[in-house]
Parts: C-alpha cells; structure tokens; sequence
C-alpha cells in the first residue's frame, strides 16, 4: 500500500514537473509559433540586419510582447503588421509594400533584366547579319556559268 | 570607341548612385507619424508618481518631448545642448525617461541638470513603441494642435537646435 502510495506520488510529481518548467514562453505553442513566423517576417530597428525573432534587443523583446500581446486579443497577422508600421513605417517590413515610391525596387532588377536581354538580342541579330553565306553546289555551279559567259539558267 | 561609351555612362551612374547611398545613415529611419497627432499618453510623473501628464495638457503650445535615459550614454551626449536649449527659453522641453529605474533617472537628473518642465515615466517602454522609439535620445516637436511635426533620433547638436529646432518652433509659434 505505501508502495503503491509513493509511486502515484512520484507519478505526480513528474508528470506536474515538465508543466511548470515551460510555464510562460510556451503557455500556448500555436500562439507562440504565430508570434514568430510574424517576427521572421519583421525587421529589428536596433540590429537592422536581424529579424524580430532573432534579435536579442531589448526593443526586439517588448515588440515580440506587443505582437503576442495583440495576437492574444484576436487581431490578425494584418493588424499587427499594421499596428507596428503605424509607428516605424514601412521599415519594419521585410518585404516592403507595393506603392509609388517603392515600384523601381520591385521592378529595377527586372527592367535590368529585359534591358540586358534587349542587348544580348541586338548582338546577336548583328552579327548573323554580319556571317559570310555559304554557297551551295547550285550556287558556285550557277557562279561558274555566270563567270565563263554562258547563259544556261537564265530567269 | 564608341561602344565603350554606354557601359561608361551606365557605371559612372551606378557609382554615382553607391556613392550617395554611401552618404546617408540608414540608422535614420524616417518617422511615420510626421503630420500626425502626437500618440496619447498619460504617464505618472518621474518626480512624483501620483501625478500624471498627457500630451493633451500641452494643446495651444509648441513643445519638445525628448526620450531620455539615464543607461543612455548618447543621453549623456546631449544633456548639455538640452540644458541650453531649455534655458534659452524659446520651447518648453519635457522629458520622457525610458525604461529606466526611477532613483537612477531621479539621480542623472540631480547630478546633470535637469532641463525639463517635467519628465514622465515610461517603465516598461509602451509608451515608447507608440511613438516608435528604436534608439535613445530621440527628440520630438509637436505643434500647437497636438501634431508630431520633426523628429530627431540620436542626439541633438548644437548645430541641429540652430538649424532645425529653433526655426521650426519660431515658425510654428507664429501660426
């Protein structure tokens, strides 16, 4: 009966051990994965290089609270984002809006693109003209009676 | 020759273009709440912690919040260009102490001078966030109406105050 009676306490004991160790950062792992595929998608304005999810700054940290925070209070992934451009502008995004000012970032490297290709098409169609035609059997047969006078393929 | 003159003309431009990226700090993130309200608070006082300040206290005057900290060292910088702006009389400046302890912000302040009306206390920096704070000292002007008009991140010099600051309060002073 003690036996018995010390196991299902040890039974308790560790099965209530793991729960209280991971108590605050993973209360909710669905929550907690949502707040950091947003954070990857963010730009830390301390360390400008890093994301929010990997920045160690303090500001990284109080912003990953606000977004875990907002997320807690039902706003979609938009209204964060929202919430946090209102306040750094578009800075904060990795991949900046589609707007007036931002068009020859999105498209620059494809104008270049076609502009390389534009050229490389120009160079080639230059320098087919440019190639010698080759002559066929017909062709030197028909230079050959031009040259000796003889009319035998006239048109 | 004249085939080398269109990849020159196009590298010389992009040298160009490097060259002026070169010169600009992208530490200077441009504030989006330029033209806009000043976001609300209401913030106990750094002095007194029953006593609180928001920014609606200060419609009808042209005013400087400027974000401070005593762990800040480019704070440390800055003080002495505060002090003078402050006693120049021409703005009224208010502090905002950023996640700070209360006796350190309390002890800069005695040690150093303190230039402002008043500092408010943002303890776990929200306040901050609302007003897209990212490195201390960061420097407000906020106008008659309550509207964020410059915003100046690091530390203000003498040579901004003159430029920037000062003609822009006489300015919105007039208005």
């Amino acid at each position: 009966m003690l036996r018995l009676l010390a196991l299902l306490l040890l039974a308790i004991a560790t099965a209530a051990a793991p729960a209280k160790e991971a108590a605050p950062a993973a209360q909710d792992p669905v929550l907690e994965k949502r707040v950091m595929t947003l954070a990857e998608e963010l730009r830390c304005l301390v360390c400008q290089n890093q994301t929010l999810a990997d920045s160690n700054a303090p500001l990284a940290e109080d912003l990953r609270n606000q977004i875990r925070e907002r997320m807690r209070e039902g706003n979609s992934d938009a209204q964060v984002v929202e919430y946090l451009v209102a306040r750094y502008g578009d800075f904060v995004l990795y991949r900046p809006p589609l707007k007036a000012t931002t068009v020859l970032l999105w498209f620059g490297p494809l104008l270049l693109l076609a502009a390389g290709f534009a050229v490389l098409l120009r160079r080639l169609l230059r320098r087919r003209s440019m190639e010698v035609a080759e002559m066929t059997a017909a062709d030197r047969k028909r230079a050959a009676e031009l040259l000796a006078g003889t009319q035998g393929e006239r048109r | 020759m004249n085939r080398f003159v269109l990849p020159l003309a196009i590298f010389a431009a992009l040298v160009a273009l490097l060259a002026v990226g070169l010169t600009l700090d992208p530490r200077k993130v441009p504030s989006p709440l330029i033209g806009k309200p000043a976001p609300h608070f209401e913030l106990p006082l750094l002095q007194e912690a029953k006593q609180t300040f928001t920014e609606r206290d200060m419609l009808g005057k042209v005013w400087i919040l400027n974000v401070w900290a005593s762990w800040c060292v480019s704070c440390r910088e800055e003080h002495p260009v505060l002090l003078e702006l402050a006693a120049s009389g021409a703005v009224p400046v208010y502090g905002l102490n950023y996640k700070d302890k209360r006796e350190d912000g309390l002890a800069w302040l005695k040690g150093m001078g303190d230039p402002y009306k008043v500092s408010i206390f943002d303890f776990d920096g929200k306040v901050g966030i609302d007003y897209g704070v990212y490195g201390v000292p960061e420097t407000y002007v906020i106008d008659k109406l309550g509207v964020v008009r410059y915003k100046c991140i690091g530390p203000l010099t003498p040579q901004i105050v003159k430029e920037k600051v000062l003609p822009l309060v006489q300015e919105l002073s007039r208005a």
